[in-house]
């Protein structure tokens, strides 16, 4: 597919001798909600963390039709290729506002932006525009979630590489913030959402590929996997055809 | 390839040979390669296989040195009381930094080890007794009944006697009880303290062994070169056996010889050569050794050994079957309770990772802690293994409250476990890896394990290393290093470890992550009989076939709460659960 | 002892402190952003004196040549990762920031050398000059070994320290240098008390520049970068913050406060080639007591080992290094009692 905004071709990852990645190929269409769902430990968060340029990978990547190989992470952010991970990786010892001014770095210079940008963040997250002051680290839960969400969403990222987001997140708050991630699609952003939480994501996602240790096992519309039996299985155990 | 062993002797003959071929000269500097031996193999012991560094060594030396010298010069006293006094202080020395720094994070060892052997030198130099800068002379030569250790080669003898006695000393250590929590110090504290090791006390100990073989080698300088002046106790000399534990390979004994050896002989050739070229040699040396250093750290951190090594064949030293057993703890009777949960709450800041989670293990039971990623079964298992500490609630242990508890003190009472990110020494063997398990059911200290006065305990911990591996189905790669086996394998190598311990309660963090289908069924039917044995088992898995398959009742944790608590049908069964893992918004 | 003795040794007790105060921040900016005790920071400000001097007294500099020898060989460097990566569309921008960028104060101080100029410009090239070291010594040594532990970091740090205070022999020679006072004269407190002119000027600089130190971190975007890069480094690069970007920023923080150190200190004690290293030390006295985390604990405890060691040279002038060396004991003892049980450390791999 050479009209994907990203596309992976048998991606592998390797911690030391383990691979945890497979001979991966994915492709994300432009304005799409793709989701890659599995249990914990099928090297999901391997993946992202990879495709971001965390890890290093072998196989072939392209985003906006570039190659990837030589990029560094910063280059990808500078592109609009970002990514919020798992841990959140805040900076716990700076005020709410601070986060949120540094997720704007690459486009620092354009102070007008920064400002709507910011507006727009706080308007999307009222709750950070109440705690702008307060430090990251005593946030809560959700709390931390949207600020990590908001951070991203700074620089008008194009392609949003989602880690968890439902991660340790009470149900209500799950369905808030994937609701938003939903409102994010509406607005043009492509976005990658890799989630244990199945039902979650192939309720909100265009595209679903199901992982399982290190390999894609399953792929297809989200809305005709969400009835699968099979990804039921991966879950739960009862093996995968 | 040559043995090891005739290596090894190949090379004490060719010191016992060289008074007798070589120039005087040559001998006198073999001296002093001597001598710094002994510095640099407690560096070694430190930097090496401890992970540590100070930049106090040569001031060690200056103690030990200065105080032979005093006590020999101004009191008459002989170098043998001398000694007495010497290691006493540097120990002392030791024993007061180490206290106060091996604490905190692992630069304030160095930075505070700068400023106290700065603090020293300018001692030696400002202290009238001492002679200050200009030191103190007629120190007497070591005596020993009517031999006197005067001649130059009379003192080569000496010096290397003791350099090969401390040598062969830290290698028994090392190969001992204590030797492998020393080699285990850079595996983490986590480690350590699972099985029921202390990180502080190992890193105290070290540091004090160190600082006694600086100690023993200004003795011997004090009475070599029989005068004594502040300069070779300089922060920058400190250098100098960091570059000679460098260039040696710093986590191989013998390197600190090989180190040794070619750093004196560079810096006599350096000696020769630069004042020739240039006013200010002893800049110039001071440059190209800073140089050097920076050059080995960045494109040879391994040192020489290595290639040294590829040379020598070593054998692994073959189990002794005949030897007897270690002593077992009698086991709860099926039923008892053996672990209780009550309440247990635990905070990060803002966040609550296990919110009032209760449950009970009775002794003779497999019990499953299940739940998606998130939801604080790590941090549960932290919890009870006193990794962490509880926010609030009780965790009692045999009917112990555990909150006041060190991991080591619960790791004591039988509790082992294994992690989820696995934590072994992948340069050691499978073996080696899994009698560090017997660290509490061993005694051997460090002056015993020194002398090998601890072989009969040795190889029974050995033998029962070489039972548990049995047990897991890993004997036949006991000699391997741990690093090369996949990493399914490293988690059942870590529960081979963790029953050395001779545990009552087996805590499991994923045990069956990476396995294939096969090892996963024969790793099932381990924990089975080990059940039947009378063993309780807590266990954290993803894989369902394996746990609902396995255990007799399954805890669900969701967001950090219990969800339920019952037998694996109908937990499998229960809505709730399901909808916890797969999401409950469709 | 008299009031007035008692005044004295506070007023040159402070003034002391404001220097390890600006190192002091150097060395904690520095640590928090690269991990690195940057020891060598003594050196720099100790080179800083010795050009100056060298201008005052019409000769060139050994410095120049340091600077460009170092200039070449980073730059070097650079573009070789540069071609090795395939990333040599970057090549034009690093020679421009590794070699161009620095050879121009280079080329401006041959040029002035053996002139009637300005004071002001003497000073001003001194510190374009020294500016560009901390940068250049972190991409020759330290920046290849950025992975790996504090430990090892720390051994290069000194050895370095080692490596440019031999080389400062060469290029300077064994004499001691004192420079013209910045500020001459001397001011005379209420109750008779002289204090010298350049006394005070060191306490102001240093107040002034804490508060701009203050601002930069507060406010500037920048700022905020290199406290998001020492907070969470993950983080940081996910926000597009490169951390060599950000370990060049500090190191050229940290080198500006060591030229401004040893640009101040040079009136009042002689420098020689070496002195760069008690500096560094006492500095990092300073900063240990703020845990290498804290810039206003480490302020004060920087102000704090000026007045000891003030009072320790006018009571026991022999013995003033042990006890300003020996306040780090309780410091230590007060932090390993404050290590809390949770969190493994780091583990530190040497071999």
């Amino acid at each position: 597919m050479n009209d994907a905004l990203l596309s992976l071709e048998a991606i592998h990852v390797a911690y030391g001798k383990v691979e945890a990645v497979r001979g991966v190929n994915l492709a994300l269409g432009e304005g799409q909600i793709t989701t890659v769902i599995g249990a914990n430990g099928a090297g999901k968060t391997t993946l992202l963390s990879a495709a971001a340029g965390l890890l290093p990978w072998s196989g072939r990547a392209r985003y906006q039709g570039e190659d990837l190989s030589r990029m560094t992470v910063e280059d990808r952010v500078e592109r609009g290729f970002c990514l919020v991970p798992e841990q959140r990786a805040l900076f716990g010892d700076m005020p709410v506002l601070d986060n949120l001014l540094l997720g704007a770095f690459v486009r620092r210079r354009d102070k007008a932006y920064v400002k709507n940008s910011l507006e727009s963040v706080f308007e999307q997250f009222p709750r950070l525009a109440e705690r702008q002051a307060q430090l990251a680290q005593t946030l809560s839960g959700g709390e931390r979630q949207m600020l990590a969400i908001g951070r991203a969403l700074m620089s008008q990222p194009r392609l949003l590489l989602l880690d968890e987001p439902s991660l340790g997140l009470a149900p209500t708050i799950v369905r808030d913030v994937l609701k938003r991630v939903r409102g994010l699609r509406d607005q043009g952003v492509s976005i990658l959402l890799v989630e244990q939480n199945a039902r979650a994501a192939l309720d909100v996602a265009d595209y679903a590929y199901v992982m399982d240790t290190g390999e894609f096992v399953l792929e297809g519309k989200a809305a005709d996997m969400a009835s699968d039996p099979r990804v039921m299985a991966t879950y739960l155990g009862g093996g995968v055809e | 390839m040559i043995p090891a062993r005739s290596f090894a002797l190949f090379a004490v003959l060719a010191l016992l040979a060289l008074p007798a071929v070589a120039p005087p000269f040559l001998v006198t500097l073999m001296s002093h390669v001597g001598v710094s031996s002994l510095v640099v193999l407690g560096l070694v012991l430190l930097t090496g296989i401890g992970g540590m560094m100070s930049f106090g060594q040569a001031a060690f030396v200056g103690i030990a040195a200065y105080t032979t010298g005093w006590l020999t010069t101004a009191l008459g006293w002989s170098p043998w009381l001398g000694l007495v006094f010497a290691l006493a202080l540097t120990a002392a020395s030791a024993l007061a930094i180490g206290a106060i720094t091996l604490r905190l994070g692992g630069h304030f060892l160095p930075l505070s080890t700068i400023a106290w052997g700065l603090s020293i030198y300018y001692l030696f130099g400002n202290l009238e007794p001492l002679g200050r800068h200009s030191g103190m002379l007629n120190i007497p030569p070591i005596t020993l009944g009517p031999v006197s250790f005067m001649s130059q080669t009379a003192m080569y003898y000496l010096i290397w006697t003791f350099t090969l006695l401390a040598t062969l000393f830290c290698l028994n250590l090392l190969d001992s009880r204590e030797g492998r929590a020393l080699r285990l110090l850079r595996g983490g504290a986590h480690l350590m303290g699972s099985i029921g090791m202390d990180t502080f006390r190992t890193r105290l100990r070290v540091f004090v062994i160190a600082g006694i073989l600086a100690g023993l080698a200004g003795w011997l300088y004090a009475h070599m070169t029989r005068f004594i002046s502040p300069a070779p106790f300089e922060v920058k000399i400190s250098i100098e056996y960091l570059l000679m534990a460098m260039t040696g390979g710093a986590s191989q004994v013998a390197g600190a010889t090989v180190g040794a050896s070619l750093i004196v002989l560079i810096k006599n050739w350096l000696q020769d050569l630069l004042p020739h070229l240039t006013d200010n040699p002893a800049q110039l040396e001071q440059v190209a050794f800073a140089l050097m250093l920076i050059l080995i750290l960045r494109f040879a951190r391994s040192g020489l050994m290595p290639l040294v090594l590829k040379l020598v064949k070593r054998m692994p030293r073959p189990v002794d079957v005949q030897a007897g057993l270690l002593p077992k703890r009698r086991l709860p009777a099926t039923g008892e309770t053996v672990l209780e949960v009550d309440a247990v709450e635990r905070r990060f800041g803002g966040l609550v990772a296990v919110n009032k989670v209760s449950f009970n293990v009775k002794a003779g039971e497999i019990v499953g802690l299940i739940g998606p990623n998130g939801a604080g079964k790590s941090t549960m298992f932290n919890l009870i293994t006193g990794t962490l500490s509880v926010s609030s609630g009780t965790v009692r242990f045999l009917g112990k409250d555990t909150r006041r508890l060190s991991q080591r003190q619960i790791a004591a009472l039988g509790c082992a476990r294994t992690f989820q990110h696995v934590k072994l020494r992948p340069a050691m063997s499978l073996l080696d890896n899994v009698v560090g398990g017997t660290y509490l059911r061993t005694q051997a200290g460090y002056i015993k394990s020194g002398l090998k006065l601890d072989r009969e305990e040795e190889e029974r911990a050995r033998l029962e290393a070489l039972m548990r591996l049995e047990q897991v189905g890993l004997a036949e790669r006991a000699h391997d290093l741990a690093g090369d086996l996949p990493l399914g394998q490293q988690r059942v190598l870590e529960i081979a470890r963790a029953l050395a311990l001779d545990p009552v309660l087996l805590i499991l963090d994923e045990p069956a992550a990476g396995l294939r289908k096969k090892e996963k069924d024969a790793l099932a039917a381990l924990l089975r009989k080990l059940r039947d044995d009378g063993l309780t088992i807590l266990i954290v898995e993803h894989d369902m076939d394996f746990v609902m398959n396995l255990v007799d009742r399954i805890v669900v944790m969701v967001f950090g709460q219990k969800l339920r608590e019952g037998d694996p049908t109908t937990i499998r069964r229960d809505p709730a659960v399901q909808e916890a893992y797969l999401g409950g918004l469709a | 002892m008299s009031l007035d003795i008692i005044l004295i040794l506070l007023i040159d007790g402070l003034s002391t402190g404001a220097i390890y105060l600006l190192a002091g921040l150097g060395f904690v900016l520095v640590f928090s952003v690269t991990r690195v005790i940057f020891i060598p920071s003594g050196d720099i400000a100790a080179f800083a004196a010795l050009t100056l001097a060298a201008f005052q007294s019409r000769t060139v500099p050994g410095s120049i040549w340091l600077v460009a020898a170092m200039a070449a060989l980073a730059c070097l460097a650079e573009c070789m990762t540069h071609l090795r990566n395939g990333t040599a569309r970057r090549l034009p921008h690093a020679i421009f920031f590794y070699a161009v960028l620095p050879l121009i104060p280079c080329i401006v101080g041959l040029m002035i050398a053996k002139q009637d100029v300005p004071e002001a410009l003497r000073i001003v090239t001194t510190m374009a000059l020294i500016l560009p070291m901390g940068v250049l010594i972190d991409r020759l040594t330290l920046r290849p070994l950025a992975t790996s532990s504090t430990l090892i970091l720390f051994i290069v740090a000194i050895a370095v320290h080692f490596l440019i205070a031999g080389i400062g022999l060469i290029v300077f020679g064994p004499e001691g240098v004192r420079t013209n006072p910045i500020l001459d004269g001397v001011t005379t407190l209420p109750g008779g008390v002289v204090v010298p002119a350049q006394q005070i000027l060191m306490m102001i600089v240093a107040l002034l520049l804490s508060f701009v130190f203050y601002l930069f971190f507060g406010r500037s975007i920048t700022g905020k970068a290199l406290r998001a890069t020492a907070s969470n480094r993950v983080g940081a690069r996910l926000m597009g913050i490169r951390p060599e970007r950000a370990a060049a920023t500090a190191y050229l923080i940290a080198s500006g406060l060591a030229a401004i150190v040893g640009i101040l200190i040079a009136p009042v004690t002689t420098m020689y080639y070496d002195s760069g290293f008690m500096i560094g030390l006492k500095a990092s006295v300073g900063a240990i007591i703020g845990g290498m985390a804290s810039y206003p604990i480490t302020a004060i405890g920087s102000v704090f080992i000026g007045i000891l060691e003030s009072w320790a040279s006018f009571l026991a002038s022999d013995y003033k290094e042990i006890i300003i060396f020996s306040v780090v004991i309780p410091v230590l003892i007060w932090r390993s009692f404050a290590v809390h049980r949770d969190g493994d450390e780091e583990i530190e791999e040497l071999a």
